[in-house]
């Protein structure tokens, strides 16, 4: 014990930070210079093409604070893990970074079915997950910080921006059967039906990688909705926005509001086929501020000029950044004290501009915009809400 | 008696060799993270077991086994969720008692189905007889019909991908997608302790070491010869008066069956099943376990399953970008230059003695290769897995 005490005490010269016997008790991988980090997304499989963008976001992250000075004088190292796109190939990986590694954090999963798989692991192992994927919310957990929006951030300002500006009465939803489209679509028919006094005129849900939307485009063109609300995800999307340009309904005639387009899938589905209809996120690449600015520079400097960034990308990137501010807040990397400490934590910096954890519930207080989609598949920013306080499970939308 | 059970005295050797390896080796050398993720590679070892009765002893390929590695899955999970929801540790729902996913679907009460498996003798019988069913069903509807080879492999194939969007279009009673997770406790014996992992790593060694020695027995009764003759020449047993349908549906049952008992074990270890355990993709892979193994050999498949995994793992970890074309060409190989797999490699290095087999190896291997590799054509899917 003295000669750990005496080694730690030397490099807390060194390395200007505190001993590490003091910030790390729990037998973490910290030493007196580095602390290692996990990131478990997937590299392969059907999912690669959407995490890839939280990969770079959350390595570029990391790397910045590195230049930086590290947290709390530790530099940080980072084990890159594949989960593959298959969640049981996520729970061996977490178990492995957190029972074997002792990472002293996860940035990673993206889909509801990782997290699900990976979910117990973290509480049984205690560790500490930031998830950056807008969700279905009904979950809270100690071991998760939610960087993403829960469905009740990302869908009542939007709805209600629509029946204001838009006057719209009746509503079309879709989405693709699991778990997020449909809880969504139903936070969204009790705001439509109690609040706005509107009218579902339709829901149907389509399997995963559907590709047949004629029937569903016939539907909407008889029923005629005000608003086609659209939860559409992966391989689906191309088809889905391809026929409905090709069965007339386009931007300029039809009114569609979507909680799943960011502009890396506007890249798949190519901009001239989204013209004009409308994505409600908490980020848009186009966003004008100068953190927003700093960060697409930067982005575009590491990964090229080509590089796009959506919302969860954004989301992915201030994982680490609020780690490292609840880990200086905490004055400890161990898990349960920055699981304390991360309630009420400010990321001024943000490219989304600032925001906040929950004091309860470790989600982020949030805006949501409005992007109006142009054929260079950027977004138009054309509202934005005040802060919204996350609310993963709300009274009244079940 | 001895010989049927064991496979004569070299037989026993090459068991008490992987008795070796499973029960001391391999516990004594790994850590509980590593030992917990062979119990799991061992669970997939079931379906490769029962793809040596139907594929390398009846000529039977099938390729949708994960449907039923994943009926046995699911029959446990349900028991496991149930006793997971109890009132108390759901009472933030709107009606608490029943699995979580069903109240995020608005289901009042749980579904007629699933009372049953509140029951665990009822649930561990399910875990056999509700894939052997299916099995019987399907089995009979195609062999009856004299559907086989191709054909047959294709229709198992597209009951893989019924079953999986079966569960995943009816998100309210299976847990859709996410599948059915966060499972913690067998008749309130904790599932995630590491002592019962311990526990439950020992129980599928033994059950799997038994399940091998019983099949052992019946490879080589009338069952298997009946089946081997089946496999190579099915008109002349046709005409020789066998009912050569039955054989083949017993044989779809007992793989089904024993895949099942994987599933379970599968659940008990990981602590969650899902739609993704079931598809097209993993029962593809099992095949190609049993195939790096070695089709017709009970104890090839154990090895080749372990190896595979252990080197998915491995590659996976040390190269997160590019370990899927190591696995590609790992299998590629297998197939090409040893069309028995590793026990064929074995087998003939033995008989021949190392030095001749090699300097053989080379001539035959290209010739030999050309007929597993088409069986095999479908496997590139594994490349592109996802």
């Amino acid at each position: 014990m003295a000669t750990a005490l005496l080694a730690a005490g030397s490099a807390a010269s060194l390395a200007a930070g505190p001993p590490t016997a003091t910030v790390n008790t729990t037998g973490l991988a910290v030493t007196d210079d580095t602390v290692t980090v996990g990131q478990l997304h997937s590299a392969t499989g059907t999912m690669a093409i959407s995490e890839t963008g939280s990969i770079q976001a959350e390595q570029l992250a990391i790397e910045q604070i590195n230049e930086a000075g590290g947290i709390l004088g530790r530099k940080i190292k980072i084990i890159v893990e594949d989960g593959a796109s298959d969640w049981p190939t996520f729970a061996e990986k977490a178990k492995k970074l957190l029972v074997n590694d002792k990472v002293a954090a996860v940035f990673g999963c993206w889909t509801s079915a990782s997290r699900k798989a990976v979910l117990p692991v973290f509480e049984k192992e205690n560790g500490m997950l930031y998830y950056p994927t807008f969700y279905e919310g009904l979950e809270q957990s100690k071991n998760v910080i939610y960087t993403g929006q829960e469905a009740t951030q990302q869908i009542i300002a939007g709805l209600d921006w629509m029946a204001k500006q838009k006057k719209a009465k009746t509503f079309y939803l879709i989405g693709s059967d699991y778990i997020w489209p449909r809880t969504s679509n139903k936070i969204a028919r009790k705001h439509i039906e109690n609040v706005l006094k509107g009218e579902v005129v339709g829901e149907e849900y389509y399997a995963l990688g559907h590709t047949q939307f004629g029937s569903l485009i016939n539907k909407i063109k008889l029923k005629k909705p005000d608003v086609i609300y659209a939860i559409v995800v992966g391989g689906s999307n191309v088809s889905f926005y391809k026929q409905l340009k090709a069965a007339g309904i386009t931007g300029d005639k039809a009114t569609l509001l979507t909680i799943s387009v960011t502009e890396d899938e506007a890249l798949g589905i190519g901009g001239e086929n989204l013209v004009g209809f409308y994505s409600a996120m908490k980020y848009f690449q186009s966003l004008d501020n100068p953190n927003n600015k700093k960060f697409v520079e930067a982005f575009k400097k590491k990964y090229g000029d080509k590089a796009v960034i959506g919302d969860v990308t954004q989301a992915a990137y201030l994982g680490p950044w609020l780690w490292k501010l609840t880990v200086e807040k905490a004055g400890s990397f161990d898990i349960d004290k920055v699981a304390a400490a991360s309630a009420g934590v400010e990321f001024k910096e943000a490219p989304e501009g600032y925001v906040r954890i929950h004091d309860s519930n470790h989600h982020l207080w949030s805006k949501l915009r409005i992007g109006q989609w142009s054929t260079d598949g950027q977004a138009k920013v054309l509202y934005e809400s005040e802060l919204i306080e996350p609310n993963p499970f709300p009274k009244g939308y079940q | 008696m001895f010989k049927r059970f064991f496979g004569g005295r070299s037989g026993l050797t090459n068991l008490a060799l992987l008795a070796i390896l499973l029960f001391a080796v391999l516990p004594l050398s790994l850590d509980i993270f590593r030992l917990n993720l062979v119990g799991k590679y061992l669970t997939y070892a079931f379906v490769a077991l029962g793809l040596v009765v139907l594929w390398g002893k009846g000529g039977v390929l099938s390729l949708g086994q994960g449907v039923f590695f994943g009926l046995g899955g699911y029959c446990m999970a349900m028991f496991l969720k149930l006793e997971a929801s109890d009132p108390i540790s759901t009472k933030i729902q709107s009606t608490p008692g029943i699995p979580d996913f069903m109240d995020w679907n608005q289901l009042k009460a749980l579904p007629a189905f699933w009372v049953p498996f509140k029951s665990l003798p009822f649930s561990l019988l399910a875990v056999v007889v509700v894939p052997s069913v299916v099995a019987f069903i399907v089995g009979l509807a195609m062999f009856k019909r004299r559907v086989g080879g191709v054909y047959f492999a294709i229709i198992t194939q597209a009951l893989a991908l019924i079953l999986s969007l079966g569960i995943d279009g009816n998100q309210g009673v299976t847990g859709g997608r996410n599948g059915i997770t966060d499972l913690r406790t067998l008749w309130g014996w904790d599932i995630r302790a590491q002592s019962s992992q311990y526990i439950l790593y020992f129980v599928t060694c033994f059950l799997l070491l038994a399940t091998i020695v019983g099949l052992q027995w019946l490879l080589s009764g009338r069952m298997g010869k009946t089946l081997g003759a089946i496999r190579d020449r099915e008109d002349r047993v046709r005409f020789s008066g066998y009912d050569v349908d039955l054989f083949k549906v017993s044989a779809f049952v007992l793989a089904a069956g024993i895949a099942g008992v994987g599933g379970a074990l599968f659940v008990l270890q990981v602590g969650f099943i899902s739609p993704s355990l079931v598809g097209i993709v993993p029962s593809i892979e099992m095949v190609i376990f049993a195939a790096v193994g070695g089709r017709h050999s009970l104890l090839g498949a154990v090895y080749g399953t372990l190896i595979v995994n252990t080197g998915k793992s491995l590659f996976s970890e040390t190269f997160p970008q590019l370990w899927l074309f190591a696995m590609g060409g790992l299998f590629i190989a297998v197939v090409v230059l040893f069309p028995n797999g590793l026990a064929g490699i074995w087998d003939l290095a033995r008989r021949q003695g190392w030095s001749k087999f090699v300097r053989a190896k080379a001539g035959t291997a290209a010739a030999d290769a050309v007929g597993l590799a088409s069986t095999l054509s479908a496997n590139p899917a594994k490349e592109g897995k996802s």
